[in-house]
């Protein structure tokens, strides 16, 4: 059944009658479910009487419009696109890796563990590299068990990446209050990276160098899935299990690799987060952003420079939303229903422009 | 140890996992049904969710309990509509469909609920309890199982109920038959996507009637996200049950006890981290598949759409 | 299907001398003029049949001449776009499984429609309304009946998967019996049979018409629908090219009736290209030899056990035997996709019982897989990338090696390496970056065998290559098998085609539950020899 991504995805927009037709092809059925998905949710604000074009229009004036919004859009964007890697590896290799939230999360608590104590005693460059790596790691490690499972014993990797992430969101916050309390605050926190120790910022604006991180993540993982020996093994593991070991593949092997790359991204993720934006880790923190990302992934049809593209106009929606709560009084859970809206109507866009081309 | 031996202790324990596993149980024997018929249904979660919120909106609003689980029940069908509709009618990948439900179901109930609570989370009143004449008189085992609301007994006579559905009627054989071979069904002669969808409705209804029971019965509250994984964990019940309802129970009652152990423990007067409870089902859940996952065998053709004469 | 006009004339006789009743009632079920149009291919083009009670029916035509999509139309699968369906005398539609079972058509169909985990009970009494409680001993006092009537014996309790293909056919032969039907159609059936068994099966049959059924059988081999056919409808390409009416066949001989069939099957197109002659036999030492190879695997049949067998360069060594008796273990232990639980395999005097599907395929031990699409091949991957598939990181189509992922793909040498192949191999696809998902099996079977035979094959093992081609891509196949092994390249040829393995074996092993039961020379007596051995008797 992991393998079976293709039955809602398959080569989109991958027709024969012409570059242009396929590219209009793929505009329809990328633009077409963005646009029902705004109508639908529009709908719902309608029903709960706040209207829609002010909401909209007040969240890309806010996301994308103003210096200040815009700046924290892409700020946002750095967790939102190694996530995106995360999954655009998982995706493609046929594993249905659900549980970036909690490897996400314990890459967080990793480095926000290592920085504030690593900052006493080595320069903030190996700082940052060592609590980054850590994070990746920790993130990776945290996939260990779904992997094996799967790998040896065909567990469904479903159940166990999301039981990971339950798992993992009251492990951090136990470590966070347990282990790497910061005696000195009334709140349940880590220690601080002071901000000068962060990473850097970009030309003097406030958008933080994950961004970097994040799109060189995104490109990377594109090109090796797409360009190299090994991204074809995983495809080919991917699309068909019986095919690779066929080939001759070490198909266990490779499904391990999988989760701990696709985890070891998420990781780096919540790694980028706090040496990034936040300094320290407060108790209770889940801003549990995978599950949103996994519609941006599917709407880029596993691309990693379509997903780069949908990322952006996600954070400027995220930040709009947030600022929009404040000002509109409409909660940021908003966007949930948004996203809901555009994967269902995605998924369903997919089998309409299948029937449409089989019967054609 | 001696604090943890006491009646009052063992009391709160089995009372709350009795409250803490009736959610499961009915979510768990839900899935289960799906899961025979072929169908993982992801969304279930969400189903609970809408059956938390509806239920308890409508016995908060309408101030009648029974109307409330009637609501509950009925969210979480409309919701399992929904997810048939796309996966059975249309046999749209089961995962994307259940996740997006999932998260559509959590955003809107949180954001209907912001508009008509705004940040208050008013309290019905406690749910009616029905004790079990002379039951009830029992120590420990008497106020902890024989004193509930009548949903809970309702929820145990479901198992062997089902347990001979499965077991000894042509309906159980047709299910295990969509979820097996489901051309084989088809040949046979019955609709392999009629089973499909009245399956996916059952665990609607028995989501939405768990989810109820979380919010009018057991919290008497509703907090946005207040399933919490609750759906997940009838997924995890129903895999691991291979087939049989008992062990859905058993599974539940396990679960539910690891659930209410914070509470418990207080009342014995221990203070745990909640955090490490918490961790508890879910730790429990990864050790037995570390043990028996190989073991828990899925029906064949569960994922898969079904789509006729289609290789 | 091809060498019938081989087949002994003398075994055909004697099936076929019973006197038969014309039957003198009306049609239970006709076809008039149905038309059913698949994207791209007209399936079924104007057929009319009548399906007369007392009489067996033999549909014969090759793969894709239509008569899958017929027994879909009777079966209620699909349903025609053009034409009408009569069901006695009344026009009727067949929109679902459900109405053509109430019509009392039942199928069996050739891929077994029986769900594995049940037991023979739960299978036969499934589809009956829900509400209803299956009655043992009502069943148990029926099935008796249906014992002394046509002998088939079912032991109700057995899980339903354990039972051989042979055995599932008969619980869904039973189940349409126990159903009241009127129609019986058996696709492919002898597909999955020995010899013998289809033998039994056409006397069963038999039994079966005389009861009054109307039996539809099905097949693509020219001598059982001579054989059992009371009435023979020859199909090609969605045609109903013509009819054999038992007034007719019955004053036919046997052999002018097998030309008449095969004039009309194959119209002016010359099927018995005359192969030439073998070029070379077997020589020197053996290239492969195999000692006690033992597999395990998932059912009792389904499994190698005590394999022991030696291949010389130019040989070609056919392994016949029912499918599901341990041939595709055997052939993925050979492949090194299985591991050995026991005995030695050596290459060239090398032992690589131990090595790897890589390491074997460089030392030039290839696996050409039965199924094609599902583990041969990536449909949705272009048909170059199909043909390196088992090459993947290995110059010169990677460059860069372990240290850069593994190499960096380089499209240009890959395209041109799959354009040389599709040119050699004539390969009919629309260029080398089409899904080789779209192409036609024997087309997909062109690009397997290219990226197999390419570089230094030195052994070559085919599980049934011909397996559900049409009639020239299997004489294709053939000859190229032929000339592989005339190249001095050892083939082991795993068919369950017993005429394939006739036609181009030198030697011919047969496989039972997961054993060799003997190995004989491919004479003049070799058929009869292979038939003994296929039901547990000394050759």
């Amino acid at each position: 059944m992991s393998a079976s991504l293709e039955t809602t995805l398959d080569e989109g927009g991958a027709d024969t009658s012409g570059p242009r037709r396929a590219l209009a092809h793929l505009a329809l059925v990328t633009l077409g479910p963005i646009l029902a998905a705004l109508v639908l949710s529009g709908l719902v604000l309608l029903a709960l009487g706040v209207d829609p074009f002010a909401y909209y229009g007040y969240v890309a004036q806010r996301g994308l419009f103003s210096w200040l919004g815009l700046q924290q859009t892409l700020t946002r964007m750095a967790p939102l696109l190694c996530l995106a890697a995360a999954l655009i590896v998982a995706f493609r290799a046929g594993i249905w890796n659900l549980g970036i939230d909690g490897q996400f999360l314990l890459g967080a608590v990793t480095s926000a563990a290592l920085a504030p104590f690593l900052i006493t005693v080595l320069p903030a460059g190996a700082v940052l590299l060592v609590a980054a790596a850590g994070a990746a790691l920790v993130g990776a490690l945290w996939s260990l068990l779904p992997a094996l499972l799967r790998a040896y014993q065909q567990v469904n990797e479903i159940i166990t990446t999301l039981m990971m992430t339950f798992l993992g969101v009251s492990f951090a916050n136990l470590l966070v209050k347990l282990v790497f309390l910061d005696p000195g605050t009334t709140v349940p926190q880590t220690r601080t990276l002071p901000v000068a120790d962060r990473l850097p910022t970009l030309f003097g604006t406030t958008i933080s160098g994950g961004l970097v991180l994040g799109l060189v993540a995104v490109v990377v993982v594109h090109l090796v899935m797409t360009r190299t020996a090994f991204g074809l093994k995983l495809r080919t593991v991917g699309e068909s299990p019986l095919a690779a070991r066929h080939a001759g593949l070490d198909v266990p092997l490779l499904t391990v690799a999988v989760f701990a790359i696709s985890a070891g991204f998420a990781g780096l993720a919540g790694g980028i987060e706090i040496l990034g934006v936040h300094g320290n880790l407060q108790a209770g923190w889940n801003p549990a952003y995978g599950l949103a990302v996994i519609p941006l992934v599917f709407l880029a049809r596993f691309n990693g420079f379509a997903a780069i593209v949908f990322v952006f106009f996600y954070s400027a929606l995220m930040i709009g939303g947030e600022s929009a709560a404040r000002r509109i009084g409409v909660p940021h859970y908003f966007t949930l229903v948004l996203v809901a809206n555009l994967l269902i109507l995605l998924a369903l866009a997919e089998y309409l422009d299948h029937r449409r081309r089989r019967a054609g | 140890m001696e604090a943890l031996l006491t009646a009052a202790f063992l009391t709160a324990l089995l009372a709350g996992a009795v409250a803490a596993g009736v959610p499961l149980l009915l979510a768990g024997l839900g899935e289960q049904m799906s899961e025979k018929a072929g169908v993982l249904n992801i969304g279930i979660e969400g189903m609970m969710l809408m059956g938390a919120y509806l239920g308890f909106l409508v016995a908060f609003e309408s101030g009648n309990g029974a109307l409330g689980f009637v609501a509950g029940m009925a969210g979480g069908m409309a919701v399992a509509f929904v997810m048939a509709i796309l996966c059975v009618g249309l046999a749209l990948n089961q995962i994307v469909i259940g996740i997006g439900l999932t998260l559509g179901v959590e955003g809107l109930t949180a954001l209907l609920h912001h508009f008509q609570f705004s940040t208050t989370y008013p309290r019905l009143p406690a749910a009616w309890r029905m004790p079990v004449p002379g039951l009830v008189e029992l120590p420990v085992i008497g106020p902890a199982l024989f004193d509930r609301h009548p949903l809970v007994y309702l929820a145990f006579l479901l198992v062997p109920l089902l347990a001979w559905l499965y077991r000894r009627t042509a309906l159980g054989l047709t299910l295990r038959a969509a979820g097996e071979k489901p051309a084989a069904l088809d040949v046979a002669g019955i609709d392999v996507a009629t089973v499909r969808f009245l399956a996916v409705l059952f665990t609607g209804a028995m989501a939405g009637l768990g989810g109820a029971f979380m919010a009018n019965v057991a919290a008497g509250i509703f907090i946005p996200f207040m399933t919490g994984g609750a759906g997940f964990i009838g997924i995890v019940l129903a895999m691991l049950a291979r087939g049989r309802p008992a062990w859905v129970l058993i599974g539940a009652v396990v679960f539910g006890g690891a659930l209410s152990l914070t509470t418990a423990l207080q009342v014995a007067g221990l203070n745990v981290p909640t955090d490490l409870i918490q961790m508890l089902p879910f730790a429990a859940v990864m050790a037995v598949l570390v043990l028996y996952g190989r073991k828990a065998r899925l029906p064949a053709a569960l994922g898969l759409p079904y789509v006729r004469g289609a290789r | 299907m091809v060498a019938a006009p081989s087949v002994p004339l003398g075994t055909m006789q004697a099936a076929a001398t019973p006197a038969r009743p014309v039957p003198a009632t009306s049609p239970v079920v006709e076809l008039l003029g149905v038309t059913k149009r698949f994207p791209g291919v007209l399936a079924v083009d104007h057929v009319d049949l009548a399906l007369l009670p007392g009489e067996v029916h033999a549909l014969l035509g090759e793969n894709g001449a239509g008569k899958s999509t017929l027994v879909a139309m009777l079966s209620g699968l699909v349903e025609p776009d053009a034409g009408r369906i009569r069901v006695a005398g009344e026009e009727r539609r067949i929109a679902s499984p459900r109405a053509a079972l109430q019509q009392g058509i039942s199928t069996v169909f050739q891929h077994v429609m029986l769900v594995p985990t049940l037991t023979v009970l739960e299978n036969l009494v499934l589809g009956m309304s829900w509400w209803r409680r299956p009655d043992r001993a009502e069943l148990e006092q029926r099935l008796a009946g249906i014992r002394s009537a046509f002998g088939i014996a079912l032991d109700l309790d057995q899980t339903t998967g354990e039972l051989s293909l042979g055995e599932q056919q008969q619980i869904e032969i039973v189940r349409a019996l126990l159903r009241r039907s009127r129609v019986l159609i058996l696709d492919e059936a002898t597909s999955m049979l020995t010899p013998q068994g289809a033998d039994e099966l056409g006397a069963l049959m038999r039994r079966l018409v005389k009861s009054g059924l109307a039996v539809v059988f099905i097949t693509h081999k020219l001598d059982e629908a001579c054989r059992f056919g009371d009435r023979i409808t020859v199909l090609r390409l969605g045609r109903k090219v013509g009819e054999l009416a038992p007034e007719g066949l019955a004053a036919m001989d046997q052999a002018a009736a097998v030309e008449e069939v095969v004039g009309l099957m194959f119209g002016d197109r010359s099927i018995a290209e005359a192969r030439a002659p073998r070029l070379r036999k077997a020589e020197g030492s053996p290239v492969l030899s195999v000692r006690g190879l033992t597999v395990t695997g998932a059912t009792r049949l389904a499994r190698a056990d005590d394999v022991s067998f030696e291949l010389r360069p130019g040989e070609i060594l056919g392994i016949a035997g029912i499918d599901g008796n341990g041939q595709k273990q055997l052939a993925e232990a050979l492949a090194g996709q299985r591991t050995a639980a026991a005995g030695s395999i050596v290459l060239d005097g090398r032992d690589i019982t131990r090595a790897g599907v890589a390491e074997r395929r460089r030392l030039g031990l290839r696996y050409l897989t039965d199924d094609r699409i599902g583990e041969g091949a990536v449909g949705g991957f272009p048909v170059a990338t199909n043909a390196v598939l088992k090459e993947i990181g290995a110059p010169p189509f990677w460059s860069g090696g372990p240290f850069l992922l593994g190499g960096i793909e380089r499209p240009g040498r890959i395209a041109a390496h799959a354009r040389e192949l599709i040119d050699r191999y004539d390969v009919r696809t629309p260029d080398e970056a089409t899904p080789i998902g779209r192409l036609s099996g024997g087309n997909i079977q062109k690009v397997l065998l290219a990226r197999e035979l390419s570089g230094d094959a030195r052994v070559v093992v085919f599980n049934k290559p011909t397996h559900g081609l049409d009639v020239q891509n299997i004489m294709a196949s053939r000859n190229r098998i032929a000339a592989i092994a005339d190249a001095g390249l050892a083939v082991l040829l795993i068919s369950t085609d017993l005429e394939e393995l006739l036609d181009v074996a030198d030697r011919i092993a047969v496989m039972a539950a997961g054993r060799l039961t003997g190995i004989v020379a491919n004479d003049e007596g070799a058929r009869a020899r292979i038939g003994a051995l296929m039901i547990g008797r000394a050759a």
